[in-house]
């Protein structure tokens, strides 16, 4: 069950978008932006105010990429393997990343459920690639070594809190 | 005025129909098809159906409508070449295990691929062998064998409005999955087996429990008693050489002896005595003003998950008679008690939600179950196979006293309506023959939908529906809630036309559902015996085994 102050939140999100099912997809995305994930308690609530069945808001929360039912790290980095940035060599940059978090395609998030690494198709800045993003900051150009550097300064971040 | 199209150069009329393929199956070429069902949404997945137009263009017929003048082909080369590409694309990523497969023989795949004689595939393999979901009592799902054809997630939402399985993931990934998935067990399934019964292939099958029937039979520890319920003796010959309708009931009580069951017992009697008990119950709540009504059906174990699961506050509504198989299933334990005996008792049902319903907790009487095993009719066709019983050669037989006599209102349970006329010959108080036909022609046995009518009772009227299908319920639960009808007695039937279309009846979606529905009405207009209350095995019930304990065993709760 829901605590009363996430339902109220819900609640707003479905109150824009008048209960309206056609607009499951734009309500995902709210919770998605306000979870960085999507609980699978929220989705069967928003099932139920929305008039539509667990099963199908499960199969549009697995069909989009974008959508994810699992927890997702506090740093959420996302490499670029589009075209434009796989042929500059991002597959050693995503190497890179999870070499040194620990992390697989499998079980992209580290265990102290700091960092989550991702793959994006394309992010459409090719003219910086090969490209990555943590957080939503973007990161042109980057090579291992920065990899390195950069997730150094992150975990510095982390150890001074 | 008629319009008229080409196919394969021969003028055709067409009226109606609502695609090229109805059209073309009208003329009498059966176009294949998996995802199709005149029933169902269109959904033009699987494209076996594709003709070609005079241009040579391909079009799928169930999702084009017919146009006048228009000209298709059926069967060219190019045509034969993409059936067969398809099926062997289908195939190759398809669990092959045909010979261990529980719709060995009766699936939709194994006959297209049959039919169009693909003896090799060019294509490798690649099929994963997935875990089954044995989660549920009433069906098995394994998705190794699915064809992703949808039909079984189009029957969940349109027919029964439940939703339990739906797409999931996508492309080379998709899968047909509960919510989270989860096994399906804990969703919001209501175990009808609809959805098996439009699955072309073995991807959901109904659980089978022959196994343990056959176990106690060959034991003989204890005696096996068994109930068959109405609507099998209408379907259950069609897998024999029989007509659809061809009431057997006489061959399957010689059969069940045959297999080794000691007491061979009609559930028609039982359903006379939830008439007894639902009408008595219907006009307690008629004269009390605080009883909650309308007063809805409680026989279908579908329609009772349903409204545990989606409509709570209706459960004080619902008649608190327990279905004619669970009213059985006392009574026949009770009555080997008497002697000193314990039972088996096994019900053959046409309902794969009977085997949830016999494992619920309210059914149990200090820890066991009152009906130990259900059998769907096709589990006890495949017994009889089984056991090589020439099932169309035998003599007929009758069922066992005590519980031998049945009225025909017992027998047209079996179709949707049946209960409710069963019911109002029951309340009516004109006994005469003339009564019973014009209870017949109010309709309630109609093989529609939904269905309301008014019966004149003293000096008011009752407000009747009958629905069928769980989501015409819920359009008639919505049309109370909201105040814009109001009824005093209301059948429900989760399974469209009635338990003669149940999830455990031979032949699934293509079965022929009005001539079943034909042979209960000619089974129940050839009895003697027309009304629940003239059946002389009810008073000996209540004056004998019952007395002071109609409650106790006949009757349940259940809870919010």
């Amino acid at each position: 069950m829901l605590e009363q102050k996430e339902k109220e939140k819900i609640d707003h999100i479905l109150k824009k978008y008048d209960y309206e099912k056609s607009k499951v997809i734009s309500i995902m995305q709210e919770v998605q932006k306000e979870y960085h994930y999507l609980p699978q308690e929220i989705l069967c609530y928003l099932a139920k105010e929305l008039g539509i069945s667990e099963a199908k808001i499960y199969g549009v929360a697995t069909f989009y990429e974008n959508f994810s039912l699992e927890k997702k790290g506090k740093y959420l980095i996302k490499v670029c393997d589009g075209t434009a940035c796989h042929v500059r060599k991002s597959v050693p940059i995503l190497e890179e990343f999870r070499k040194i978090l620990n992390v697989t395609p499998e079980k992209p998030t580290t265990e102290d459920g700091m960092f989550t690494v991702e793959t994006v198709s394309c992010f459409g800045a090719c003219g910086l690639a090969p490209v990555c993003t943590i957080n939503d900051e973007v990161h042109p150009a980057m090579t291992p070594e920065k990899v390195r550097t950069l997730l150094a300064e992150l975990k510095e971040g982390i150890d001074e809190n | 005025m008629a319009k008229y199209m080409i196919i394969d150069g021969k003028q055709v009329e067409f009226n109606d129909e609502k695609n090229i393929l109805a059209v073309v199956r009208k003329m009498g070429i059966d176009l294949p098809t998996f995802c199709y069902y005149p029933e169902l949404s269109v959904y033009g997945a699987c494209r076996m159906c594709v003709v070609e137009d005079a241009w040579g263009g391909m079009v799928a017929s169930c999702s084009t409508p017919p146009k006048e003048n228009m000209e298709i082909k059926t069967n060219t080369p190019k045509l034969q070449k993409y059936r067969k590409m398809i099926l062997e694309l289908l195939l190759s990523s398809h669990c092959r295990e045909c010979l261990t497969c529980e719709k060995n023989g009766n699936c939709r795949l194994q006959e297209l691929a049959d039919r169009f004689g693909i003896r090799q595939l060019r294509f490798p393999t690649d099929y994963s062998k997935l875990e089954k979901d044995e989660s549920s009592k009433a069906i098995v799902r394994d998705t190794s064998k699915c064809i992703l054809c949808g039909d079984c997630i189009r029957t969940c939402s349109e027919i029964q409005n439940v939703g339990a399985i739906d797409f999931a993931h996508r492309g080379s990934k998709m899968v047909v999955s509960t919510a989270f998935n989860k096994p399906i067990a804990e969703t919001n399934c209501v175990n009808c087996g609809q959805c098996a019964a439009a699955c072309p292939t073995g991807a959901i099958t109904i659980k089978n429990d022959t196994d343990k029937v056959w176990d106690a039979l060959y034991k003989k520890e204890k005696p096996v008693a068994v109930q068959i319920a109405p609507a099998v003796r209408v379907a259950l010959g069609e897998e024999f050489g029989f007509a659809p309708g061809d009431n057997v009931i006489g061959k399957i009580a010689a059969a069940l002896r045959r297999l080794g069951f000691d007491a061979v017992y009609d559930t028609s009697l039982s359903a006379d005595l939830t008439i007894m008990e639902e009408a008595k119950e219907l006009l307690e709540r008629l004269s009390d003003s605080g009883a909650a009504l309308p007063m809805f059906t409680s026989c279908c174990p579908g329609w009772i998950k349903y409204a545990e699961d989606n409509h709570p506050d209706l459960l004080d509504n619902i008649s608190t008679c327990k279905s004619p198989m669970e009213m059985f299933g006392p009574v026949i334990k009770e009555y080997f008690k008497d002697q000193g005996k314990e039972v088996v008792s096994v019900a053959i049902m046409p309902c794969t939600a009977k085997k949830y319903e016999a494992a619920r907790e309210e059914f149990k009487r200090n820890g066991i179950a009152d009906v130990d095993y259900v059998l769907t009719t096709v589990e006890l066709i495949q017994m009889i196979k089984e056991a090589g019983i020439n099932f169309a050669d035998l003599q007929e037989e009758e069922f066992d006293e005590p519980f031998k006599p049945y009225s025909g209102a017992g027998v047209i349970f079996g179709v949707t309506g049946g209960v409710m006329e069963a019911a109002v010959r029951k309340v009516v108080e004109d006994k005469t023959n003339k009564a019973l036909d014009e209870i017949k022609y109010m309709g309630f046995r109609d093989l529609k939908g939904v269905k309301v009518c008014e019966l004149p009772y003293g000096d008011r009227k009752l407000n009747i529906a009958v629905v069928n299908g769980l989501a015409n319920a819920e359009c008639l639960i919505q049309q109370i809630k909201s105040g814009e009808a109001s009824f005093d007695f209301v059948e429900v039937m989760a399974c469209p036309k009635g338990c003669i279309g149940g999830g455990g009846q031979p032949k699934g979606f293509r079965a022929k559902k009005d001539e079943r529905a034909q042979g209960i009405d000619k089974a129940d207009a050839s009895m003697e015996l027309r009304r629940s209350e003239d059946n002389p095995a009810m008073a000996q019930l209540y004056d004998g085994l019952l007395k002071g304990r109609e409650h106790e065993l006949l009757h349940v709760h259940y809870k919010k």
